[in-house]
């Protein structure tokens, strides 16, 4: 695409002029471009749209055979199974969903209020060691959960976490700090420290300089890292298969892993819980994109 | 207001650069004093001991009569200007103006009151409702000067505040700070590596140089009578001719053969070098009285002055001031002559002022 429009651009006014062999074969290109990406878009997303499909057709179309792709009937049924029981009353999934809600918020909450002031810490004091210090905050991010979980769970049984939310919501934020002070570190890095030196002279403490002048400054870097840190916090399943096990405790993911593996699986229902799980992180990444583009551009502040 | 005191002030940073050697300054009550030295002297360091931004290793610093050693910023009552003017991005030129005035509690009436009159006095009423980005340079660094002047602090520090503007807007702005200060009467440090500003705006000038005082003195001082040779080299453009010389005859005499006049108490045995002003010379025709035969290497014209670079058989070629209309040719013969008094002369080895 961008090709083409360069050729455009640069032909200028002699564009009639071109030989028309050449303009067909910058129009050839981009069309060939144009597929390319169309297929390549269409792979990427069908697993997505077939999820959505599947979670609004009726039970004997999902198992039809040739499979339907439009011409079916839309229902909200799995939609309702996800959030009521059949019997009446809060079906076991919207539990999972509440909790995932709880441990995912309040995890990155914490991380947050835990990771932002260290960041500034170790961006504008002089700490011994501070190269070696965050380095090992971050060696705690390279070992996947698969390692750990198993001490972890050995620890959590001693301690009475197993099964529990708090539990959860630990391990989360211990996971999401490091990465909360190395994001944040960069953003803290990119204000100015004058203007805290200044509100110092002005009369305020070094705290209140910075509650008041560089936190306003890193509101967008702050919005990208916490939805980072929400997104992994929503979606992580190893630790919560592992350390949980009843309805009222677990979290989204491995409950709707739960929802396969009986006799008869219940693909409308998987479909219709997917998509409600996937639905608020896409919500929240939209209203804040403002901030997250800002933010992982490193433009926040122009010095 | 308020004189400041600092004695031996120390500042070696926890990765174990030691920024300030030793310097021992006594800043008068409402003295514009500046302190000039090259990038990496220690200005900054010492500026921000001063303003508490910075705990110095040892070393005293009064202010008025209160030691403000164990003072936070908060405390010490004084403004400072940042190279970078550190305007609050989000507030408008009003409430940065007024921001200082509120943290001190003050009430709406003198906030409003005082505000404006700083507003008045840096011209800043067109400015007084946009955001700093929607400010030109010039026009922050008047917003930052304002700031620090409604608080009518005891002393105003600045730390090299011009450099980000360009030629005539500095020039501008010079004017309008030492101005201002005249007026106020206020304290002022004021720190910039531009000897040109440090001339026009100084009471006195500190030079500084790897963490040292070299030298304090008012500007005129400073020019004629450099206490050391970086002094020496640091003042005045093109900077003054350090010439090898020898006693002899009473005499200072250079290795071309220039003729200088001595000052009183020269030691004798020791290698000495004159620091000679380019105005202090004079390019004549070839053997003109008491002149020493030399060419010219080359010429700047900058317009109201000619700069002549000129060998005359000596170690190193020697710059010499003259007025437009005294034209030689590059490479043509000439003359060379000291017109001035005795220069200042200093040792070889131990480049300090000897005589
Ligand atoms: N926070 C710091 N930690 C370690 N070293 C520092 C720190 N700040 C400054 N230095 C070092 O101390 C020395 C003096 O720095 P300072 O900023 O006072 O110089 P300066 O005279 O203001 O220079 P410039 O004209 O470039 O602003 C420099 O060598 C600098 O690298
Ligand atoms: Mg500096």
């Amino acid at each position: 695409m961008a090709v083409s429009v360069n050729e455009a651009v640069s032909t200028g006014p002699g564009r009639d002029h071109t030989p028309s062999t050449r303009r067909r074969g910058g129009r050839g290109r981009s069309v060939l471009e144009v597929a390319l990406l169309t297929v390549l878009a269409v792979v990427m997303l069908f697993p997505v749209l077939w999820m959505i499909e599947t979670s609004i057709k009726e039970n004997r179309d999902v198992y039809a055979i040739p499979a339907k792709f439009f011409d079916f009937k839309v229902t909200l049924d799995h939609f309702k199974d996800v959030f009521a029981a059949s019997g009446g009353g809060r079906s076991a999934l919207s539990v999972s969903f509440l909790n995932s809600v709880v441990v995912a918020g309040v995890s990155t909450a914490l991380a947050t209020v835990l990771g932002v002031p260290a960041a500034w810490a170790y961006s504008r004091f002089s700490v011994k060691a501070k190269k070696d210090q965050l380095f090992f905050i971050l060696s705690t991010r390279f070992m996947p959960p698969v390692v750990v979980v198993i001490p972890i769970f050995l620890m959590y049984r001693q301690l009475g976490l197993i099964d529990n939310k708090l539990g959860l919501i630990l391990i989360y934020t211990a996971f999401n700090v490091p990465f909360t002070i190395w994001m944040m570190k960069g953003f803290v890095d990119e204000v100015p420290a004058e203007y805290e030196d200044a509100a110092m002279l002005d009369g305020y403490t070094r705290l209140q300089a910075f509650w008041k002048f560089t936190l306003p400054l890193l509101l967008p870097g702050i919005a990208a890292t916490a939805v980072f840190a929400l997104i992994f916090s929503w979606n992580e399943f190893v630790f919560a298969i592992f350390l949980t096990s009843s309805d009222s405790v677990r979290t989204a993911p491995p409950a709707i892993a739960g929802l396969i593996g009986g006799t008869t699986v219940d693909w409308g229902l998987v479909a219709a819980a997917s998509v409600v799980f996937a639905l608020p992180v896409l919500v929240f990444a939209y209203l804040v994109r403002k901030h997250l583009v800002a933010g992982v551009t490193l433009g926040a502040v122009r010095r | 207001m308020a004189g400041i005191e600092v004695t031996t002030l120390h500042k070696r940073y926890p990765d174990g650069t030691v920024a300030v050697e030793q310097v021992d300054l006594s800043i008068g009550d409402g003295e514009l004093f500046v302190m000039l030295g090259p990038s990496g002297c220690g200005k900054t360091t010492t500026l921000r001991a001063i303003a508490g931004l910075e705990r110095q290793t040892s070393g005293d610093i009064r202010i008025g009569d209160t030691l403000v050693n164990d003072l936070p910023p908060a405390e010490r009552d004084i403004a400072m200007v940042f190279q970078f003017y550190a305007l609050y991005p989000h507030l408008r030129t009003r409430d940065n103006l007024a921001f200082p005035l509120r943290a001190e509690g003050l009430p709406k009436a003198e906030v409003q009151e005082r505000v404006d009159e700083a507003a008045r006095l840096m011209r800043l009423g067109p400015l007084l409702d946009r955001r700093p980005h929607r400010l030109s340079g010039g026009e922050q660094q008047r917003v930052a000067l304002a700031r620090a002047l409604v608080r009518r602090p005891r002393a105003f520090l600045m730390d090299e505040p011009l450099t980000n503007l360009d030629a005539e807007l500095r020039a501008d702005m010079r004017t309008e700070i030492k101005h201002l200060q005249g007026e106020l009467g206020t304290t002022m440090v004021y720190v910039t590596h531009d000897q040109v500003e440090a001339m026009s705006l100084g009471h006195r000038i500190a030079i500084l140089n790897k963490g040292r005082v070299e030298q304090i003195g008012t500007p005129l001082e400073v020019y004629d009578r450099p206490a050391s040779l970086f002094c020496a080299a640091f003042i005045g453009s093109p900077p003054m001719n350090l010439i090898e010389v020898e006693v002899a005859d009473g005499k200072l005499r250079s290795q071309g053969g220039l003729v200088l006049t001595p000052p009183p108490g020269l030691p004798r045995d020791r290698r000495l070098v004159a620091g000679v002003r380019p105005e202090a010379l004079e390019v004549t025709e070839p053997g003109a009285e008491g002149s020493v035969p030399a060419r010219v290497v080359s010429a700047e014209w900058l317009g109201d002055e000619i700069i002549y670079v000129v060998d005359h058989g000596g170690q190193r070629d020697v710059r010499v001031r003259m007025a437009p209309t005294v034209r030689f040719a590059a490479d043509a013969p000439v003359g060379l002559r000291h017109t001035g008094g005795p220069p200042p002369v200093y040792d070889v080895d131990t480049e300090e002022l000897v005589a």
